[in-house]
């Protein structure tokens, strides 16, 4: 009984890590462009499918399917913020919304079109193999993407933390008007934050690819799997989506395993509206709104 | 008013495909009104209309297939039930200062909870949902059972009564005092206004009134399933139309239906017969940024702003500078 409770929690905890990323890349963008990306699900099935085609046409390994993703989506991100959506950082929340729910289509509709709605399923063998460990049964791939998202969370912290341009992106995440006077250039800023954002949603997307069948409608899941982790850490907090993630991806398993699997988005939800009446800004909520 | 009289008329004459069309249009600018007397009169933020529509829906299905009672009763039912949903959401969140941005996101948290808690509910029918018996053909107001035509009419009473009910809500007391709440919190509640009640008060109307439209919604598609009627893709179409048409506006929330829904099943049809799946939601996509980018108010007041450009009193700001400059 215990191992299979260790079984449920461990591959809970490594999934766990990948919805830390995801919600990661969502909290940057909040936290300093002040934005909520709504679109974010559909860039991680943008991921989901460069993992899918790049194993299929060049057997690519997962790793390396995962860092094109990131850099492609980095790409993307940056040209969509400083073309579309840096007109509407100062716009109301539903207009944003609109906005890049008009995106989220955008990115579905071009799915459809060129893969259409049939799931994909990954040829990656990885999804497969398993290493047994005292009894504990660990899927490779869950093991690879934990391992690959922790080393990346940890090269995303130091860059915030030491490079200039982490600097620069901190300080416009703190007083944007002050950063402007001190001549940060903010709209650039603004632009690789959001980059950086959406390469987080790549790089998740293609790392999970052995273990989810793409498909364009994926994208409403992974954005709702985004926001309960990102509001259950807090809006904006670093820390707070790594923890958010590991909870939601434990409470996800340990739901499966008590009740029925169809339950677990249940119980994710119910945290949330918990979290969100007892602490309304996460557990490690930003200050200023 | 001649509009609605006209569209009336036009009800005697449209083929069926353009009266279901029109039908599935006036019961979201129906739904949509609800939504826009939230957010552009109360200035509360919903991405989860979908629960109160849901709650309307189940209430006149049960109530109707399971006991066989009047959908009027259910209608009243879910409403009460959507009103205080709503009022405890409100005031479980605004005591605890939950505001803006985090509000819309707790209501889509609570919206996707009922989804899941309907589909595993095996009373309501779970997943495989609930169906309205075969009507008998015979049309009848008090069972509100009857033909395409008939919901037609249903559908456009109540949009018109949606109309007239917003303009008397923004000339009311509670429209004035909405409006206040909703452009600067603390400086209303320093002049008196008990905002914390208004807001509560402002949510529980709207979740009421769209599970009206919710009810009628169900009788009209005569089934209803957890993912489609309470899904994220009915809180979506909810809100487009009034931002489309113009928010807080009697007339936005219909115009902006009238616009999207159609061209959404257009691009739909035009993207089936060309057999490439996907170009709708492109298409559809683009028409949302553009919207945005361009008409940032809407449709509605862009088209009486130019009718009326003319006699626009001059704005506050001018007025302003005016004063200023007899100062000095």
């Amino acid at each position: 009984m215990a191992l299979l409770w260790a079984n449920v929690v461990i591959s809970g905890v490594l999934i766990g890590l990948v919805y830390g990323l995801i919600a990661l890349g969502l909290t940057i963008i909040f936290g300093v462009i002040r934005v909520v990306n709504f679109a974010h699900g559909a860039m991680v099935v943008f991921g989901l499918y460069v993992g899918y085609c790049t194993g299929l046409w060049w057997g690519m390994p997962t790793i390396l399917a995962a860092l094109l993703a990131g850099v492609l989506m980095f790409g993307v991100g940056y040209c969509l913020e400083s073309a579309v959506v840096t007109r509407f950082v100062t716009r109301p929340h539903h207009v944003q919304f609109i906005l890049f729910i008009g995106i989220s289509l955008l990115f579905t509709g071009i799915q459809l079109i060129w893969f259409g709605p049939d799931p994909r399923p990954s040829v990656s063998q990885l999804s497969f193999e398993t290493i047994s460990l005292r009894g504990i049964r660990i899927d490779l791939a869950r093991l690879q993407a934990a391992c690959a998202t922790t080393v990346l969370i940890l090269a995303l912290a130091a860059f915030l933390k030491y490079s200039l341009f982490g600097r620069y992106i901190r300080a416009a995440a703190d007083n944007r008007l002050g950063g402007l006077i001190v001549g940060i250039p903010i709209p650039k800023i603004y632009a690789i934050t959001f980059g950086i954002g959406t390469a987080c949603a790549g790089f998740a997307g293609a790392l999970i690819s052995p273990l989810f069948d793409a498909q364009p409608y994926l994208a409403v899941d992974f954005t709702l799997l985004a926001f309960v982790t990102v509001i259950v850490g807090g809006l904006g907090s670093f820390v707070g989506a790594l923890i958010g993630g590991l909870t939601i991806g434990v409470t996800e398993a340990v739901a499966a395993l008590l009740f029925a699997p169809s339950m677990k988005t249940a119980l994710s939800y119910a945290l949330l509206i918990v979290v969100l009446i007892l602490r309304p800004k996460g557990f490690f909520g930003a200050k200023e709104v | 008013m001649v509009l609605f009289a006209a569209l009336a008329l036009l009800g005697a004459v449209f083929n069926s495909y353009l009266i279901s069309l029109l039908t599935i249009v006036f019961l979201f600018a129906f739904i949509g009104q609800s939504w826009s007397l939230m957010l552009g009169l109360g200035g509360q933020l919903s991405i989860g209309h979908a629960l109160f529509v849901g709650i309307g829906a189940y209430s006149v299905a049960v109530l109707d297939i399971k006991y066989g009672l009047s959908p009027w009763l259910g209608l009243l039912v879910g409403s009460a039930i959507a009103g205080a949903v709503g009022a405890a959401l409100a005031w479980l969140s605004f005591r605890f200062e939950v505001r803006g941005i985090y509000f819309g996101l707790l209501t889509i948290a609570a919206a996707e909870f009922a989804r899941v808690m309907f589909s595993g509910w095996e009373f309501v029918g779970g997943m495989q949902g609930l169906f309205f018996p075969a009507q008998s053909g015979e049309s009848s107001l008090l069972m509100l059972r009857g033909g395409a035509r008939f919901y037609y009419f249903v559908a456009l009473g109540a949009v018109a009564i949606g109309v007239g009910v917003t303009a008397l809500i923004r000339k009311s007391f509670l429209g004035y005092v909405w409006r206040a709440m909703r452009d600067d919190e603390d400086a209303s509640r320093a002049l008196g206004v008990r905002t914390f009640l208004h807001k509560v008060l402002v949510v529980s109307i709207s979740g009421a009134w769209a599970a009206v439209g919710g009810g009628l919604l169900a009788l009209v598609q005569g089934s209803i399933f957890p993912d489609s009627i309470m899904g994220m893709g009915i809180s979506i179409d909810v809100l487009i139309g009034p931002i489309v048409g113009g928010l807080g506006t009697a007339f936005g929330p219909l115009i902006g239906a009238l616009i999207i829904i159609p061209l959404d099943h257009l691009m739909s049809a035009f993207s089936d017969s060309i057999g490439i799946p996907g170009l709708n939601n492109v298409a559809y996509g683009i028409v949302l940024i553009a919207v945005v980018w361009f008409l940032p108010d809407g449709v509605w007041p862009a088209l009486i702003g130019r009718f009326r450009s003319q006699k626009r009193l001059p704005s506050i700001r001018s007025q302003i500078v005016q004063t200023q400059e007899v100062r000095q």
